[in-house]
């Protein structure tokens, strides 16, 4: 099994035939100096959400990949990311986490950069420079494309990719599961104030796969579905709807984005949850009446995890939460993990959700402390050389997706398997490894947007 | 010494015994005797820290009861956490982690309505936890809390703690633990 050379990915390390993966992809640290590159410099990453920057000259630091990124607001309104590091020596021109400013000074010779991004001062520059410095070309670097959809911001490094709605194709939808209200009004999310952020001694892939839809890992988490911490006081989660709703893989091909979704039949009615706090259960009932009178399939959808690839994987629903998965090297995962309420729901309803976000997911969850240790020990356990010769099996319910998958008159995207029965598959991780492996070969953007290529018209109409 | 500053004595004395004992409850792993020790409307929060700017202190910390934390929570959650851990699949903590805890610089701040008759504490400590498991896997955290205590028959109560972590990024994987 071949590690080197940009073609032996795809028939060498991720063998969708058989559905095998080397170990090597997880623990090789070359291949992740080349993911790096391949992957993380090409792909539109999750950099924040909108309201983190409210003003002019506000900031919040962020990060793409390896790097730190400044999120900011410049003076006239408009939202710039750029790298967080120095023209001159490199050092870090911003080392707060957020906060205002008219500039970025650099500690080390003082350079001084607008919120803009422009060089707007340099110590000496006549004298010491002669004024021969050309300030218009040592302004901060900037991200090549950003985008702001319902709040988030996404940026990419890569002026050859395409668009960001284009990239994020027919997963769309289950992107505003969690950015739309529950009521089904768009673009109602709101961030909860203090971003988690924590280390976990694994590959990123190990949650990006996880987040994808391992919907088999059940049996990890059977200790909190003992204790209970769900909004009605058991389990996990509150699940009366989707004891009738049918349970599914979707995976969009071409662009390596996948999740578990569920789908209620049509003319459902709201079940009870959250009966732990007759306010917020009121909330809900409220919300999930106004959402079926909304125009959009989306009402009959129920969020459930799922990933955009690369590296964000998202929970709409219970707890509503986005996550980043930061590589930090081949061994290690910076988390990055964003929490979510509507906007307009009373103050006891964001108190609640708050409560049970913080006790299910993050260091501190009950649920999230197991999904770390299985991440850290299956690392580790994989990083010899000895188990490196021996690949994953990726193989369950390969052949079992279909296409125009249509229950009860609603058409879903992608591939779908139906768990209804089946409870689990791997076709969402085999979506991530196909598109990953085709990022690691691919020399341009132009040879990775195959749909182009295939109905040029999906393109066009994702504009 | 006056009787005063011989009660202050005795009462810094009592409380730093109490947080000592509380320790070894935990590090003995006897959760349930340390349940025990919380009183049912405890506070148990632990913010999230951010780097800013000198002079805008109010910010470093995450609100109470309004931002995310690492902890927010009463004694219900911290129940449960308990249970969790004795159901013995509870696999980040299983096999068990091996804990420390050391509490040092025990502050009293307050005593209600007096030294003399304390009902109520309210102290400062400094915290390390060791926290070691399966082979190698170790952690170290380090901080301050900010305790208030209760009295209860001869003893204490722990009514609410505050944790301050002195970590940006959390270090360690999960918190498995207490603190
Ligand atoms: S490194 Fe920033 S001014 Fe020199
Ligand atoms: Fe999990």
């Amino acid at each position: 099994m071949t590690t080197n050379g940009p073609r032996g990915y795809r028939p060498g390390l991720v063998d969708l035939a058989t559905g095998q993966i080397s170990r090597e992809i997880f623990v090789n640290d070359d291949i992740y100096a080349e993911e790096q590159e391949r992957v993380f410099a090409r792909s539109w990453l999750f950099v924040g959400h909108e309201s983190q920057i409210p003003n002019p000259g506000d900031f919040f630091v962020s990060r793409m990949g390896e790097e730190s990124v400044i999120l900011c607001r410049d003076r006239a309104g408009a939202v710039h990311v750029f790298l967080n590091s120095c023209r001159h020596r490199g050092m870090k021109v911003c080392r707060y986490d957020d906060g205002n400013t008219t500039v970025f000074t650099c500690p080390y010779h003082g350079w001084s950069y607008g919120t803009d991004g422009a060089l707007v001062g340099v110590p000496y520059f006549r004298e010491a420079y002669h004024s021969a410095l050309d300030k218009a070309r040592w302004g901060l670097v900037e991200v090549a494309q950003m985008c702001a959809y319902k709040g988030t911001v996404w940026a990419n490094w890569d002026a050859a990719a395409p668009p960001f709605l284009e990239y994020l194709g027919e997963f769309r939808r289950f992107l505003d599961l969690i950015l739309d209200g529950w009521d089904g009004r768009e673009g109602q999310a709101e961030l909860l104030g203090g971003v988690q952020k924590w280390l976990i001694p694994c590959n990123w892939k190990f949650p990006a796969e996880n987040f994808s839809g391992d919907s088999y890992h059940n049996i990890s988490h059977r200790s909190v579905d003992l204790v209970g911490v769900g909004p009605s006081g058991k389990s996990r989660r509150d699940y009366g709807e989707l004891d009738v709703a049918r349970k599914l893989h979707v995976a969009i091909p071409d662009r390596g984005h996948q999740t578990i979704t569920y789908v209620l039949p049509s003319g459902h009615q709201p079940q009870p949850a959250y009966q732990n706090s007759p306010e917020v259960a009121e909330y809900f009932r409220h919300c999930e009446e106004e959402r079926r009178r909304r125009p959009g399939a989306n009402s009959r959808l129920i969020g459930a995890p799922g990933e955009i690839f690369p590296n964000l994987a998202l929970l709409p629903r219970q707890p509503r939460t986005l996550a980043v998965w930061h590589p930090k090297g081949a061994h290690q995962t910076e988390v990055w993990r964003f929490f979510f309420v509507d906007r307009d729901a009373p103050a006891a309803v964001k108190n609640f959700l708050r409560d049970y976000y913080i006790r299910y997911s993050g260091p501190a969850g009950m649920t999230e402390q197991d999904d770390m240790e299985n991440w850290n020990y299956a690392h580790a356990a994989s990083r010899g050389v000895i188990a490196r010769r021996y690949p994953y099996t990726y193989e369950m319910g390969l052949g079992h997706a279909v296409e125009n998958y249509e229950w009860e008159g609603l058409l879903l995207p992608g591939r779908v398997v139906d768990l209804t029965a089946a409870q689990a598959s791997e076709e969402p991780m085999r979506n991530l490894y196909r598109r990953w492996a085709e990022f690691m070969e691919a020399d341009s953007w132009d040879e990775l947007m195959t749909w182009r290529r295939n109905a040029p018209r999906e393109a066009v109409a994702a504009k | 010494m006056s009787d005063d500053r011989l009660a202050r004595v005795l009462l810094t004395h009592e409380v730093a015994e109490f947080l000592y004992a509380e320790a070894e409850l935990l590090d003995e792993r006897h959760y349930d005797e340390w349940l025990a020790l919380l009183a049912d409307d405890i506070r148990y929060w632990m913010p999230m820290r951010r780097n800013v700017k000198y002079g805008e202190a109010a910010r470093e910390f995450t609100r109470e009861q309004a931002d995310i934390a690492w902890f927010d929570e009463g004694k219900e959650t911290l129940t449960r956490r308990v249970r969790q851990i004795q159901t013995g699949i509870h696999w980040a903590e299983e096999p068990q982690s091996r804990i420390a805890h050391f509490v040092s610089n025990v502050q009293l701040i307050e005593a209600t309505p007096s030294v003399a008759d304390a009902q109520e504490v309210a102290a400062k400590c400094r915290f390390l936890v060791y926290r070691n498991r399966v082979e190698t896997e170790t952690d170290l955290l380090i901080g301050k809390r900010e305790d208030t205590l209760r009295r209860s028959g001869n003893g204490w109560l722990v009514a609410r703690r505050k944790i301050i972590l002195d970590q940006n990024v959390l270090m360690s994987k999960n918190l498995t633990f207490f603190f």
